[in-house]
């Protein structure tokens, strides 16, 4: 039961005269924002750290093998029993998905830093833990960690159904609810929304990407 | 010539990477001088690197001693270093080593963050740098925008910037093309005539080490020993003059290892 495109108008239309359509976007997008904000700085901190010491990688690798396979969906009920129904809970589940993402781009990134640049910093005095990470890694391995967010902002967005399935209100959830009630262009209308938001985010992180990464070619 | 005119001095090193199995550098003595223009010569591979790297601190010695230039020279110019003006060495790589990342003047900067300068005086200086070798205008431009020739000037800047005693130079114009190579080494004649800093100057090509330097140390062997050394005077530079190729033949004697055909004094470092 496809909608027809004219219904599409009218059921958006409907949905913004009862304040769901803003409301929803407001309650998803402070869940997506704290969600990314949280697993992504972690996801990356971690990576960044796994891939410069030794010494932690090696006591994390197992943990991040057991983890790393369970999908976002899985998380759910844990972050039921763990936060509740609520805003926590949600941005528990979007930070779980975010945060593998950014774990993976920047433990790559710091493996990819060519290590003449650490001789170069020792030869200039930076030779230290803080030296190497600030002159060296984090500008270094700026676009892995860049490519991580970004890809980071789409996975967030596709979790933010998952993690609103069980009755958090926002986007997620009033599709759920308009699909159990077999209002297909409803649903429809929160897909295109999500659609929007999804490429007004990776619009905007672009101009930041580029401008952070403006010395590449 | 004593003691207290020497930058930086090796005594009877030797590094091995396997805890004294197998040797890289044995018994090697290396004293410099202030001021003067080091060539250290030998075949690629041999460990000239790797003496360049202990002189610089990156690399400890297994056997013997290091001794650097706050120990021994004095005066208003080691006073500045304990403020934390400059730094003792400097290292000028063969690949340059520019940070993608950073602009020209950022790259000069770097060799200068962490000393206790302002951020204004750290501009001035990689500023003063960068005109030293002609590099001024270039300053706001990203490496990726330099020819091989202007990226290797950057990275003598960021050296000198630091105003270092000892200036090393891990082969900086290897790979360059003999034009450019040729325009940089008279350059870097220059400024070192204008700033009288001590340089020790890692090369394989004995045009290059007769055509700079006042002193060549030729680096031999496995593991790798100093095989001998020759004092160049200004005479001897002329690359037509009988004494050039006398040097010449000389100095490829010793990169073989043979036993040194003579003709001019001839010393060995400890004898210094």
């Amino acid at each position: 039961m496809v909608p027809a495109p004219s219904s599409l108008w009218q059921a958006w239309l409907d949905e913004v005269h009862g304040g769901f359509w803003q409301q929803a976007i407001l309650d998803s997008l402070s869940h997506y924002s704290l969600g990314l904000l949280v697993g992504s700085v972690f996801g990356a901190l971690l990576g960044l750290l796994c891939g410069m010491v030794a010494v932690v990688d090696g006591l994390l690798e197992g943990v991040v093998r057991l983890l790393r396979p369970v999908p976002g969906l899985a998380w759910v009920p844990f972050a039921i029993l763990w936060f509740g129904l609520n805003m926590a809970g949600a941005t528990f589940v979007i930070a779980i998905s975010v945060f593998w993402i950014n774990f993976y781009a920047a433990y790559a990134a710091v493996r990819g830093v060519d290590p003449e640049f650490y001789e170069l910093a020792a030869a200039f005095g930076h030779g230290g833990f803080w030296g190497r990470l600030f002159k060296v890694v984090l500008p270094a391995s700026a676009p892995g960690l860049m490519a991580g967010l970004r890809t980071g902002l789409g996975q967030g967005w596709m979790s933010v159904v998952a993690a609103e399935l069980f009755g958090v209100p926002g986007i997620g959830a009033r599709m759920m609810q308009a699909s159990s009630l077999l209002a297909t262009d409803v649903v429809v209308v929160y897909m295109l929304t999500m659609a929007l938001l999804y490429a007004l985010t990776d619009f905007l992180f672009g101009f930041v990407s580029s401008y952070v990464l403006r010395w590449q070619p | 010539m004593s003691v207290t005119d020497s930058v930086a001095c090796l005594e009877d090193v030797g590094l091995s990477h396997d805890g004294g199995q197998t040797f890289i550098l044995r018994h090697v003595s290396l004293s410099l001088l202030k001021g003067e223009f080091v060539a250290l010569l030998g075949p690629s591979g041999v460990g000239k690197s790797t003496l360049l790297r202990v002189f610089m601190g990156l690399s400890n010695p297994t056997e013997g001693q290091v001794t650097e230039a706050s120990q021994s020279a004095a005066g208003v110019a080691a006073g500045q270093r304990e403020a934390g003006k400059r730094r003792a060495q400097a290292l000028v790589f063969q690949d340059a080593r520019l940070m993608p990342w950073r602009s020209v003047l950022g790259n000069v900067m770097f060799g200068l963050e962490g000393l206790a300068l302002t951020r204004k005086e750290k501009q001035a200086r990689a500023l003063a740098a960068l005109r030293l070798v002609g590099l001024e205008e270039a300053a706001e431009r990203w490496p990726r925008r330099l020819s091989g020739g202007q990226r290797q000037r950057v990275g003598v800047a960021r050296a000198l910037t630091v105003d270092p005693d000892l200036l090393l130079m891990d082969e900086p114009f290897g790979a360059l093309d003999p034009i450019t190579r040729s325009a940089l080494q008279d350059e870097l004649l220059k400024i070192w005539q204008q700033t009288h800093k001590t340089v020790l100057f890692v090369t394989h090509d004995i045009e290059e080490a007769m055509k700079l330097a006042t002193r060549i140390v030729v680096l031999s062997g496995s593991p790798a020993g100093i095989t001998g050394e020759l004092k160049v005077e200004a005479g001897q530079k002329d690359p037509h003059s009988s004494a050039f190729k006398i040097y010449t033949a000389r100095l490829r004697a010793m990169i073989a290892g043979e036993a040194d055909p003579g003709g001019a004094p001839y010393w060995h470092s400890a004898e210094i």
